[in-house]
């Protein structure tokens, strides 16, 4: 089974199934009154959560206090994690912040961005067959091409996101500070739930370096408390040069990977339905002489992740601006403080990669092809009853989904609506059995008159 | 298990609906994926060619557990020389479908290589038809 960073709170889901009816890969059914998601086919990108109108689908995160189980916390920040913030609240403070909080050490996801890039450079080089290559960087994008694009795995190039490359050097730096492993305790901040997914069960990894995870709103929250609080008494050396370089903040937005790739013909692409429009052409070899693709799954990518606390281009905007006042100050000579990780960047390209992703997926009726025969022919016959609405009555998204899953789920007929109809016409089915139906996918109580 | 398709001269925009429905079909049977490859390309190619040299016609597939058979049928000016056509490079596609990144000559070659099975019948002034078999395994 595959971790999922995305749950439903049963009590809480009123079943509307707007969450259903989003889900790109058709993984989320309405059962008893409730949204289910099927594991095998979510890819965490977060769609259902968005959709919520009451909250019901939630992102576990590991327990706050869990920080101070290690003497040597860890925050990995991404670089949107700053951005979240006013432009006039410095990093500084935030920093100061973060300390107060319990964090021993603070480091930013994105100073292993150079490095991510030469271990993408050095694998384009030998891997030419594999063209277009895709870039590993979203995970929700790497779940995706295995579910419903097996055919591509090959092209995802196997290499650890700068998030896992970051970790590894932190630990190696700290370690270099005389702090033994077992005391150090790396905690992920998330600005989205494939991240999550991706930490808790890696793809070509055993097991994560990471120790826990902490979304990024919750963070946010705890930040700009912990700032009202410190009023103007805070203490904190600030750093002279600038954190990030330019290249490195811009990273992780649409473009970010591409304007530093060497490929002659690439594209970046954001939005999973942009992205699902472009796998479909490519899967069919009809874009040709494509070198490399960056792929995510967020409009906006990390400036519109799922744990953003404020509009995605409002997010851009601050991460451009940051990035322009690093390459000011880049300029003028200074050297950002992420070129420190140069001193370990043979050992982090050495341990970059991950091995092949998998296919895993979701397409296929059945292994025996003669089986998987048998039941699409079952799957096409029972499309002919069904009006082709996608009215989602019956639990399913759309009206094909519904077939399919008769055939693999051994859901009913009558759960139809239109098919009821077309029993009652015939008068081959009791109200009761109607009810019956009704109440599988809708719960006992939603056919009540509404209370005064 | 039987699907049509209709193609309507001229309408590159929809070139590949037929392609992309069987893809579709062929990854939900496990397929393996290089040969869902061949006969996607393989069907593409006919398409465009139904769509740019012909005047419209027919997509007719049939599956069955072990192959795909597929004919594409068209009502169009035909093709004269058939063993001409098939060779690389060979093309006479107007500068108008040029310009849309077709006429490479490559369409007839890259089908024979993609399919088991080719067999194109074609009469001038009347129409071609193409038909193509891809074993599963
Ligand atoms: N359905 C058809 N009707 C009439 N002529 C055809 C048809 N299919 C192919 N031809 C002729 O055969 C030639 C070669 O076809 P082929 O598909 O190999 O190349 P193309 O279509 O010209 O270019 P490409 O397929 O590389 O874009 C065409 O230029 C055309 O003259
Ligand atoms: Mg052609």
């Amino acid at each position: 089974m595959f971790h999922h960073a995305l749950e439903i709170n049963e009590p809480r889901c009123i079943g509307c199934a707007r969450c259903m009816k989003v889900c790109p890969t058709e993984a989320i059914r309405i059962r008893g009154g409730k949204a289910f998601i099927q594991g095998n086919r979510c890819i965490d990108c977060g769609k259902c959560h968005e959709a919520c109108p009451v909250d019901a689908i939630f992102i576990k995160q590991d327990d706050f206090q869990s920080i101070f189980d290690y003497p040597h916390s860890v925050a990995l920040l991404p670089a949107v994690f700053l951005s979240q913030f006013p432009s006039d609240m410095s990093v500084t403070r935030i920093y100061a912040a973060l300390k107060d909080l319990g964090f021993k050490h603070v480091f930013e996801v994105e100073s292993s961005a150079s490095v991510f890039a030469e271990a993408k450079g050095r694998y384009a080089e030998h891997h030419a067959d594999d063209e277009p290559l895709i870039s590993s960087f979203c995970p929700a994008i790497v779940r995706l091409i295995q579910i419903k694009y097996p055919s591509l795995v090959n092209n995802i190039m196997p290499i650890k996101a700068p998030l896992d490359l970051s970790a590894m050097y932190a630990l190696k730096a700290l370690g270099d500070r005389g702090i033994p492993r077992e005391e150090v305790g790396i905690f992920y901040v998330t600005p989205c739930a494939a991240k999550i997914a991706a930490v808790k069960s890696p793809v070509g990894e055993k097991r994560s370096i990471i120790d826990g995870v902490i979304n990024m709103d919750s963070l946010y929250n705890r930040v700009y408390k912990k700032i009202k609080e410190q009023g103007k008494s805070y203490s904190f050396q600030p750093s002279k040069s600038p954190n990030l370089s330019a290249d490195a903040i811009l990273s992780t937005l649409t473009n970010g990977e591409r304007r530093l790739c060497m490929a002659k013909r690439s594209y970046a692409i954001d939005g999973l339905q942009n992205v699902m429009d472009f796998l479909d052409k490519l899967e069919n070899d009809e874009v040709e002489g494509v070198e490399f693709l960056e792929l995510r799954a967020c409009d906006q990518s990390c400036a519109g992740a799922l744990l953003s606390c404020d509009n995605r281009f409002l997010i851009g905007e601050r991460m451009y601006n940051r990035a322009r006042k690093a390459a000011e100050r880049e300029r003028n000579g200074e050297v950002p403080r992420d070129r420190e990780i140069d001193k370990y960047r043979e050992y982090l390209l050495a341990n970059a990669n991950v091995d092949k992703v998998q296919p895993r997926s979701m397409m296929t009726l059945d292994k025996d092809r003669k089986v998987a025969f048998q039941k699409m022919e079952r799957i096409n016959r029972l499309k002919e009853f069904l009006p082709k609405v996608d009215c989602g009555l019956c639990g399913a998204p759309t009206c094909d989904a519904f077939a399919t899953d008769m055939v693999i789920n051994r859901v009913g007929l009558t759960r139809c609506v239109f098919y009821q109809r077309h029993l009652q016409q015939k008068n081959e089915i009791t109200r009761q059995e109607c009810l019956a139906a009704m109440n599988a996918v809708w719960g006992t109580d939603r056919m009540n008159d509404p209370k005064d | 298990m039987h699907q049509e398709y209709t193609i309507i001269e001229g309408d590159f925009v929809n070139a590949g609906k037929a392609s992309s429905s069987v893809k579709k079909t062929l990854k939900q049977l496990d397929v393996n994926p290089s040969v869902v490859k061949r006969v996607v390309v393989a069907l593409y190619e006919a398409e465009v060619n139904a769509i740019a040299h012909a005047y419209g016609g027919k997509v007719l597939v049939d599956i069955d557990e072990d192959k795909i058979h597929m004919v594409v049928a068209d009502k169009g000016p035909g093709i004269p020389d058939i063993a001409q056509a098939m060779q690389e490079g060979y093309s006479t596609a107007r500068p108008e479908v040029r310009d849309m990144g077709f006429g490479a000559g490559m369409g007839l070659p890259n089908m024979q290589k993609n399919v088991d099975k080719l067999d194109v019948k074609s009469t001038v002034g009347v129409g071609t038809t193409v038909e193509m078999e891809v074993n599963f395994s």
